[in-house]
């Protein structure tokens, strides 16, 4: 409630009736013990971690985190879902830590409108919330429409399952009712796209249940790519694990769909029509919609932001993080959000003392699983430059091509440990 | 086609660092750095996974394994990829910050 301006605060209280024991006397009191209002808006691995860096780096500083949802269902890691190996249940983490723990003021609610002249969020629930320093960090959001034919009813028949939940259990459900031999589209966006590996991992995980379970069945990749993340590694994996279950297309070799027909299940590339008995569509992306209404979005729909801070190049205050923003090499991945968030909590808390913030450095690990006991990994450190983030030479790869099955099963051993280490980073 | 990018990229990170003033924040903080390393080792190096942890490890052990990891002395997974990225200077002041030092 510090948060809100005087206004706001008599309007939310004069719209829900309540009035707490201190009254509108006590307001400006606990405002001015706090050395500078900070609004974060998402709760996922972005926001959530800078909320509570935020107030490691400053305790005095007053941090509210507005997040939709109470139970955040993290995308890391939803492929093993869809692999059978966790449930989703085993993903979900609540934001009482946050609260309870590093004193972060939780709103559960929707950012509508962002005024930056004033520096006010508007909330859906009606709230209107002052920062002095705005974090915006939410993730991506699907540009329904740009392939024809899918849009978000057609979602319902042929699940994105790219933002974890309802999504990923419908998918689920669908590869557990399809029958022996069905084939399994994966359709993959063109670049960029949040987590760049993440359509081959869910090959690989599909692969690993319809081994399994369906062993007749296949799964097709139709890529809007000619090229992608960890690809060498992936598809001697695939040769060795999953022989003549996987196929890739490139986009020059019908791999790109130019058209859905959800009653038909089936997609329509340049060199004809492929049919799915399950059709897993990943559509192109933008950063989340508040960052795109509050003019924070360039015209291909992602945000550009200073290196350094973080802070947006079109309105000054005002910090991206996460899949929405343009990082320059770094990939959209939870490792980066997480990174970039420390980066720009350090930032925020040194501006709004009137310091001069840090000189950055990043890094980012992204894990995929091929199977249960085989990982792979591609790692980097990156530097801010006039180019934009790029990787300290000499830094950084992908796993060795030829190691042996004991470094991939470290790796995959990695992989969970590396979960079980930053969700802890951000919810605990 | 992988080699080839990067090799591409290293052209245009060392071409960047030719540059003078291509830096332009001040000094590095060393607990970001340190907690860049939360996102597998767990928040203050406590991990609760199998990840080891760096907590209540020594400065000269940590840097030790960093070294070791950068001239690929130690073989590690994805640590020899990280330490290269990062200079003596880096790894001495990250390492004392999660020592507590």
């Amino acid at each position: 409630m510090a948060h809100m301006t005087r206004r706001a605060f008599t309007k939310f209280v004069g719209a829900t009736g309540v009035l707490g024991p201190l009254g509108v006397a006590g307001f400006p009191a606990i405002a001015g013990a706090a050395q500078g209002r900070v609004v974060v808006i998402g709760g996922g691995f972005g926001g959530a971690t800078c909320a509570k860096y935020l107030r490691r780096a400053n305790p005095r500083l007053s941090v509210t985190l507005v997040e939709k949802t109470a139970q955040f269902i993290t995308c890391p890691f939803s492929n093993t879902v869809l692999g059978g190996l966790r449930t989703l249940k085993s993903l979900t983490y609540g934001y009482a830590r946050l609260r309870d723990r590093h004193r972060v003021k939780v709103i559960q609610d929707t950012a509508q409108a962002i005024d930056p002249a004033a520096h006010r969020v508007k909330l859906q629930g009606g709230t209107t919330l002052s920062y002095d320093r705005l974090v915006v960090s939410p993730g991506i959001d699907f540009q329904w429409g740009a392939v024809p034919g899918y849009d978000e009813a057609a979602s319902q028949r042929l699940p994105h399952a790219w933002k974890a939940g309802p999504q990923t259990l419908l998918l689920r459900r669908q590869l557990e009712a399809m029958a022996n031999g069905g084939v399994v589209i994966i359709a993959a966006p063109a670049d960029p796209f949040r987590c760049p590996p993440g359509p081959y991992e869910r090959a690989s995980l599909v692969a690993h249940y319809l081994k399994t379970h369906k062993p007749r069945s296949k799964v097709l990749i139709l890529d809007a790519k000619e090229k992608f993340s960890k690809q060498g590694l992936f598809m001697s994996a695939w040769a060795e694990v999953y022989p003549g279950m996987i196929e890739w297309r490139a986009s020059n070799a019908g791999g790109k769909v130019v058209r859905v027909d959800v009653k038909e299940m089936s997609l329509e590339t340049d060199l004809g029509k492929e049919k799915g008995a399950v059709i897993n569509f990943i559509p192109p992306q933008s950063a989340g919609q508040i960052a795109l209404r509050a003019g924070l979005a360039n015209d291909k729909g992602w945000c550009p932001v200073h290196q350094q801070t973080f802070e947006s190049t079109m309105h000054k205050d005002i910090h991206v993080i996460g899949d929405a923003c343009i990082a320059g090499k770094m990939p959209k991945s939870g490792f980066a959000a997480n990174n970039q968030a420390k980066v720009c909590a350090a930032a925020v808390a040194a501006l709004l003392q009137g310091k001069a913030p840090g000189e950055a450095l990043l890094l980012n690990t992204c894990y995929s699983l091929i199977g249960p006991h085989y990982g792979i990994t591609v790692a980097g450190v990156y530097r801010p430059s006039d180019e934009g983030l790029v990787e300290v030479p000499g830094s950084g790869g992908v796993s060795p091509s030829n190691a042996p099955a004991e470094f991939r099963k470290r790796e995959a051993e990695y992989a969970a440990g590396w979960y079980a280490s930053i969700v802890s980073d951000i919810f605990a | 086609m992988r080699q080839t990018f990067w090799t591409a990229v290293s052209v245009v990170v060392l071409g960047v660092l030719c540059l003078p003033g291509s830096s332009t924040a001040g000094e590095m903080n060393p607990a970001v750095l340190a907690d860049h390393c939360a996102a597998c080792h767990g928040t203050d190096g406590k991990s609760p996974g199998v990840i080891p942890s760096l907590r209540g490890k020594s400065s000269s052990y940590i840097v030790q394994y960093m070294k070791e990891f950068k001239t690929d002395e130690r073989k590690g997974t994805v640590m020899n990829r990280l330490a290269k990225g990062l200079s003596d200077e880096q790894i001495l002041a990250v390492a004392k910050r999660l020592a507590g030092e």
